[in-house]
């Protein structure tokens, strides 16, 4: 349900059901609601009938890149020779996302719950759930949960570790993640190997986001067919998804649809739209490291996997970013740069110099000192540092600004010719 | 195409190599040397400069080649549009912030960031009038110091001191364009193996202060050497400045040394240049010691060895000195009662964790094995106190060598105090040292290893192989000695 506000009648409630009900964080509450069953079930079956309910499902990973879930469980060793781990993504930093944070808050055990059936899926014994560094709240009711469902011992033998982060928003890659869990820098590893191959310590590893295993418990209960069914666009999208919507719509939010649900519904009827005499010009559908979308594109998505790419962004995180008319999106395009600038891990050239020098340019822009060779420039850039990296921080900082540069060159324009008030940032 | 091996072709050249070769070593079979930052042969791959992109048909994009395995049938090519342009923006990534100092940088002439750009990068910036990053100057350690500024952060430092000597005092500190090669703040970079970061490093960031500002690379002459540091052995270059050695460096042998020397080694050299050197043969005559030419010299030799044959004879060799030297040093007391000995210095081992069987090692002799394999002993003592009653002691290259003999003493040597013992010699002769001549080792484990003249010796000195060369022939021993 669209937490903190009241459910719309349009979302479809699953994961959000107890969104504000706090009886349903604690064991007990937890169990009067269903909770566990789908473990004790899971626990009953064989690991690969798990991982074939799930593939069947059409489950994708809810982190952002969409893959199917089903099928990463199914890379890991057929023949177990090393010790498997599970890790759970909940560092979600990715700006404009707050949804992992939700499910954190109010639904501890069905994360808990999830990364259980998905360790005994792949055969772990240790999963390990990193939470992101500034999550204090959640931080403290994961721990209390965990404390409590180890009291009752329904995790059988497996053993699952809560692991702070240290606010790094690279440690959300899924390789450097695995690098800070060993204590390491949190610097993304290059692939191959694959984390199903050499994974965190070196073991075959799968990284799944909080969304993608706070669903694997209602699959497992449900059934696969029920979760197929939760489709209103391309068969490829199956089940709900939370998307974080922020910026300026009157009621933001987390808002649980089904997967194929119109981006135009999310925001007018259930976000209320922008702010009253104003109108939408811009959103970012998946968080800030996908592409920008007009009005035009915006009103247009579908919200699956498919249908973002189809209107030039991705799905992403789901992280929904709004700007009304009254949005400067050479200051917005500049307030992403810099946060792609602040937290490259500095490993890759590209990207370690690109995204500094990227914000330098937009800064200049902003205040009027901009050239006219720089929305050039600026697009060179961003295409050097697209796809020659070691993970996607690089082209995170560059699909904004060319998406950006595209679509709004008149405001970037406008500022290069002196027709803009200079913005002075520093 | 030999069984058991790799067919590709890179750059349209067919090369044949085993499985689990890089793209980038299999380019050197080709002839084609990637351009590259972070990669190293001697260090963990860490694949993150990416200069080394390259295409690879069949893969959706540019690949680095310092980290993609070789398949069979793969086809690389380097020189195509996109690979150029990829590592040319790499260059142009890393010349924002690189300070243009080649002038007063140590690393000018041998630097790989010159060296691409200049092969590989473009003449003008497009990066304007932002500032470029800076840091202070760092002291590091005993012989090195951080350029920050320089520094293109491919940690090939930060993975020499974390994998291969084992003792991780470095890594990237912060995040970013921001990033820079932090130091453990309660350790210093004193490794004894530590100065290898600076040969590792690619631009002009870590700097010996043993080197700094003493030559500029172009001024030097490079020859291949071996360390007479201690027994190990290890492959080094000379590098020399009008005929002054300058700085040592390793030189790979992947048997012995791999890519590294230590800081013993490195520092070892000094010594080479030393200007109190006994330049001309000098003989006695009336009771003192008068300089004299070659001729009269060796004669004086070859008489005193005729005239005592059949005696017992002592040589006390240094095991610094060549084989070919220790040979003759034997060779020249054929028909004699002989007895050859050496001592070592012994100082502490100092293992380099990370690579098998290469150390520092206890004793400080390049050449104790080949020694031993000609008939030394180590049993000085011994030898010294069978020198008092010997017709005839030699004593070659050992200015400390506190012998007495009521025989005749002769001295081969680079040095002499003005007090040593060998002073009462009937004969000295003035040779090369290890820099000067030709000549070769045996290191601790067998290996036969040449090292070549690096500069010419001074005044009348010769290599001592020379010298009991000739020395022999007067005798009639040359045949023998072949």
């Amino acid at each position: 349900m669209g937490f903190p506000h009241k459910s719309h009648p349009k979302e479809t409630v699953v994961l959000s059901q107890y969104f504000g009900d706090a009886e349903a964080r604690t064991y007990k509450g937890w169990v009067k609601r269903g909770g566990y069953e789908a473990l004790t079930q899971a626990l009953k079956m064989d690991p690969a009938a798990v991982t074939d309910v799930v593939k069947e499902s059409g489950l994708r990973g809810r982190g952002g890149a969409g893959f199917p879930t089903g099928l990463k469980w199914s890379f890991m060793p057929k023949e177990k020779k090393k010790p498997h781990y599970l890790c759970v993504n909940a560092d979600e930093s990715e700006p404009g996302t707050f949804k992992d944070r939700e499910i954190m808050r109010w639904t501890p055990h069905a994360l808990l719950e999830g990364t259980a059936i998905a360790a005994h899926a792949i055969r772990a014994e240790i999963a390990y759930i990193y939470i992101r560094g500034e999550f204090t709240e959640p931080w403290t009711i994961m721990e209390h949960a965990l404390a409590e469902a180890n009291a009752a011992g329904v995790f059988g033998g497996i053993k699952i570790y809560l692991h702070r982060g240290a606010g790094a928003y690279i440690c959300g890659e899924e390789t450097a993640l695995m690098n800070s869990i060993e204590g390491k820098r949190g610097n993304p590893r290059i692939k191959p190997p694959f984390p199903a191959a050499a994974g965190l310590f070196g073991m075959p590893t799968t990284i799944n986001n909080v969304e993608t295993l706070a669903a694997v418990p209602h699959i497992i209960t449900r059934g696969a067919a029920w979760y197929k069914g939760l489709c209103l666009s391309n068969p490829k999208s199956t089940g709900t998804k939370l998307f974080s919507v922020c910026g300026h719509v009157q009621r933001p939010g987390n808002y649980e649809v089904t997967l194929g649900f119109p981006l135009k519904d999310l925001l007018y009827d259930m976000c209320g739209g922008p702010p009253a005499g104003r109108t939408l010009k811009a959103c970012i559908p998946g968080g800030s490291s996908v592409p920008i979308l007009t009005r035009e594109e915006t009103e247009a998505t579908l919200l699956d996997y498919e249908g973002v790419v189809a209107q030039g962004s991705m799905l992403g995180s789901g992280g929904v970013i709004v700007f009304d008319d009254s949005a400067d999106m050479v200051y917005q395009i500049m307030r992403l740069a810099r946060f792609y600038a602040h937290e490259s891990c500095a490993q890759c050239t590209q990207c370690r110099e690109g995204t500094a020098w990227t914000t330098k340019i937009m800064e200049r822009i902003l205040a009027g000192q901009g050239k006219t060779k720089d929305l050039d420039l600026l697009l060179d850039l961003s295409e050097n540092m697209t796809g020659k990296t070691i993970c996607v921080l690089s082209d995170s900082c560059a699909a904004p600004i060319v998406s950006g540069i595209k679509k709004f060159r008149g405001e970037f324009e406008a500022y290069l010719a002196g027709k803009r008030q200079p913005v002075m940032v520093g | 195409m030999a069984d058991g091996l790799i067919n590709l072709t890179i750059d349209g050249v067919p090369v044949s190599v085993p499985p689990g070769t890089l793209v980038i070593e299999a380019a050197k079979q080709a002839g084609v040397l990637v351009p590259h930052y972070c990669y190293h042969p001697g260090l963990p791959v860490a694949g993150v400069c990416r200069m080394c992109l390259v295409e690879i048909e069949k893969a959706p994009k540019l690949q680095i080649a310092c980290a993609t395995t070789v398949t069979e049938g793969m086809v690389v090519k380097t020189q195509t549009a996109p690979a150029k342009d990829a590592r040319q923006s790499v260059l142009e990534f890393l010349l924002i912030n690189h300070p243009l100092d080649c002038p007063i940088c140590d690393q000018a002439g041998e630097c790989e960031l010159q060296d691409f750009v200049f092969q590989e990068g473009q003449a003008r910036t497009r990066y304007g009038e932002f500032a470029k990053r800076f840091n202070p100057v760092e002291d590091f350690g005993p012989d090195v110091l951080y350029v920050p500024n320089r520094c293109i952060l491919c940690t090939r430092c930060v993975r020499f001191m974390e994998d291969v000597a084992k003792e991780p005092v470095l890594n990237v500190s912060e995040r970013g364009d921001r990033a820079f090669i932090g130091i453990h703040p309660e350790a210093r970079l004193d490794h004894p193996w530590a100065g290898n970061v600076v040969d590792l490093c690619p631009v002009g960031s870590l700097l010996s202060k043993d080197f700094l500002h003493k030559a500029r690379a172009w001024e030097l002459d490079k020859t291949a050497s071996i360390c007479t540091g201690c027994s190990q052995g290890c492959n080094i270059t000379l590098d020399t400045r009008d005929e002054v050695v300058v700085r040592v460096r390793p030189r790979p042998n992947l048997e012995v040394n791999r890519y590294f020397i230590c800081d013993h080694g490195r520092m070892h050299y000094k010594w080479m240049n030393r200007g109190d050197r006994i330049e001309a043969p000098l003989v006695r005559r009336d009771g003192e010691l008068k300089a004299t030419d070659w001729d009269e010299a060796l004669d004086r030799v070859a008489g005193i060895l005729r005239g005592a044959e059949g005696r017992t004879a002592v040589a006390l060799v240094s095991p610094g000195a060549s084989s070919e030297a220790l040979a003759l040093a034997k060779r020249v007391f054929t028909g004699f009662t002989w007895t050859g000995a050496f001592q070592a210095v012994m100082g502490e081992e100092a293992p380099l964790a990370g690579i098998p069987n290469l150390a520092l090692r206890a004793e400080r002799a390049p050449n104790a094995k080949g020694a031993e394999n000609l008939g030394y002993t180590r049993e000085y003592a011994q030898a010294l106190a069978a020198a008092k009653s010997a017709a005839v002691v030699l004593v070659l290259d050992d200015p400390d060598c506190t012998v007495e003999t009521n025989g005749t003493l002769l001295y081969l040597g680079t040095i002499l105090g003005a007090d040593a013992p060998c002073r009462r010699a009937d004969v000295i002769l003035p040779i090369a040292n290890v820099a000067e001549e030709e000549g070769s080792f045996t290191n601790r484990d067998g290996r036969v290893q040449r090292y070549c003249q690096a500069k010419p010796a001074p005044g009348m000195a010769q290599p001592a192989a020379w010298v009991l060369g000739q020395v022999a022939a007067a005798i009639g021993q040359a045949e023998a000695a072949r």
